[in-house]
């Protein structure tokens, strides 16, 4: 539908946890957690509750119940709900019927809004960010365009921390399960989300991978952005940190030519630097282009091919973590204190 | 590149206003859109008259205002308007500048029956 990038709301989003188990799906409108108040929430006319209205209806398997797995994750506007075409836990998004419609009254009027049109993913990412502080877990989204070498770090990243740190993954491409794949083969458990056509990951759908991925206190849940430069930007998924990559190959002038997805990391990683000497690559420009945009992101080398920067690199995300945890138990700690005082 | 996605999440809320607000038609939709917002008006346009057929604001129009961008200058320690991303601090010539206002995109007020 978008000349522009081919985005659209046609496309299906599917969800693939990569473990296959039997799924019972009591029938069509039966199990479903989420009440009218939750619809309400998130932009769906109270409808009636059938999967079909959901846009479930692509499911393959014949039973299936939500509750049984934990779906108790406030759905959005079920034409955007997952379906599950592939495995129970493969979410097939886009492919509900058209919106309802309010009736309504005739006259003329003005209704005031104020609202930030993003204001829906918004709440979804409130809501990931309550899950995982709750769960105190440390959430990272790494955003780049595709080729920049994030699945290539994360491999490299999971396979050093063997299983040191419990780590989860969020992979998010318009088509394939690949990086889901390698991610798995290191022994870490991965969520797949196809966006079908969509150009970025949301804030709803994470939060629905979240619930696949059950991590202890002290876990990292990496989410690897659909490869691209502008559009992942926008979206807040809930994350703690926003690390972006850029491959030395992409060229010095980028941070420039897109700074939206720069302006709000928390770390920059220039990766494949083992290919600079070939290459040419103004390092010194390119940090100076990256300041420009980011002006508060620290900035790190990797290569993750030959294992240059990567001791760096683990040692800002320990230290993350450390923080994030600390920080965490202050505030348990300062609630617990003001709970006794109340007693 | 994302428009499509913000004009479905603009008639999410439109949706969810009608039911509160109790209207079945949308005449006019007012956005105001930050200079940083990092959005293209004419496909936000475009991705609007894509997703409002069949909706209850089929017969919309769009009304967009744009406001302007600004940002914080860590050399002067300033909020600043900028004219353009890139563009140095206007008080201190300092390249690093960090956008602050004008990033979102406000929906402002709808004209329904």
């Amino acid at each position: 539908m978008c000349t522009t990038c081919g985005c659209s709301s046609d496309g299906s989003v599917t969800m693939d946890p990569g473990h296959h188990h039997d799924h019972t799906h009591t029938p069509a409108g039966q199990g479903h957690e989420h009440g009218a108040q939750e619809h309400d929430r998130h932009g769906q006319a109270p409808p009636p509750h059938t999967h079909d209205a959901h846009g479930h209806s692509a499911h393959s398997h014949s039973t299936h119940e939500h509750s049984a797995h934990g779906h108790s994750h406030a759905h959005g506007p079920h034409s955007e709900g997952p379906a599950h075409t592939n495995g129970p836990d493969h979410h097939d998004y886009g492919t509900g019927p058209a919106r309802s419609h309010a009736p309504g009254l005739t006259q003329a009027r003005m209704v005031e809004i104020e609202r930030n049109i993003l204001s829906k993913n918004d709440a979804y990412a409130r809501q990931n960010r309550e899950t995982l502080a709750r769960n105190g877990v440390l959430a990272l989204n790494l955003l780049a365009g595709p080729g920049a070498g994030k699945t290539t770090l994360l491999v490299e990243t999971l396979k050093l921390l063997h299983g040191s740190i419990p780590a989860a993954v969020i992979e998010g491409d318009q088509q394939t399960s690949n990086d889901a794949e390698r991610i798995r083969a290191t022994g870490v458990r991965a969520v797949q989300i196809n966006t079908g056509k969509g150009c970025h990951l949301d804030a709803h759908q994470v939060g629905h991978a979240l619930e696949h991925l059950p991590l202890p206190p002290g876990g990292v849940l990496f989410v690897e952005n659909v490869g691209n430069l502008v559009c992942p930007a926008a979206f807040d998924l809930g994350e703690s940190l926003r690390v972006t990559l850029l491959s030395v190959t992409e060229g010095e002038d980028k941070p420039l030519k897109y700074p939206d997805i720069f302006h709000n990391a928390d770390l920059v990683i220039l990766t494949k630097t083992d290919l600079v000497p070939y290459l040419g690559t103004d390092m010194a420009l390119l940090e100076t282009n990256i300041r420009r945009v980011a002006p508060k992101a620290r900035i790190l080398h990797t290569g993750a091919r030959t294992g240059a920067g990567m001791d760096t690199w683990l040692d800002w995300l320990k230290t993350e973590r450390s923080t994030w945890l600390s920080a965490l138990a202050t505030q348990a700690e300062t609630r617990a204190a003001t709970l006794r005082a109340a007693g | 590149m994302h428009e499509l996605s913000l004009c479905e999440s603009l008639l999410d809320v439109i949706e969810d206003t009608a039911r509160r607000e109790g209207f079945s038609q949308v005449r006019v939709v007012r956005l105001e859109v930050g200079q940083f917002a990092g959005v293209e008006l004419s496909a936000l346009r475009f991705g609007f008259e894509a997703v409002k057929p069949g909706t209850i604001a089929h017969d919309a129009q769009l009304e967009i205002e744009q406001t302007p961008g600004t940002a914080w200058c860590f050399d002067c320690e300033k909020t600043v308007t900028l004219e353009d991303r890139l563009s140095p601090c206007p008080l201190c010539g300092g390249g690093r500048v960090q956008p602050s206002g004008g990033t979102d995109i406000r929906i402002r007020d709808l004209e329904v029956l």
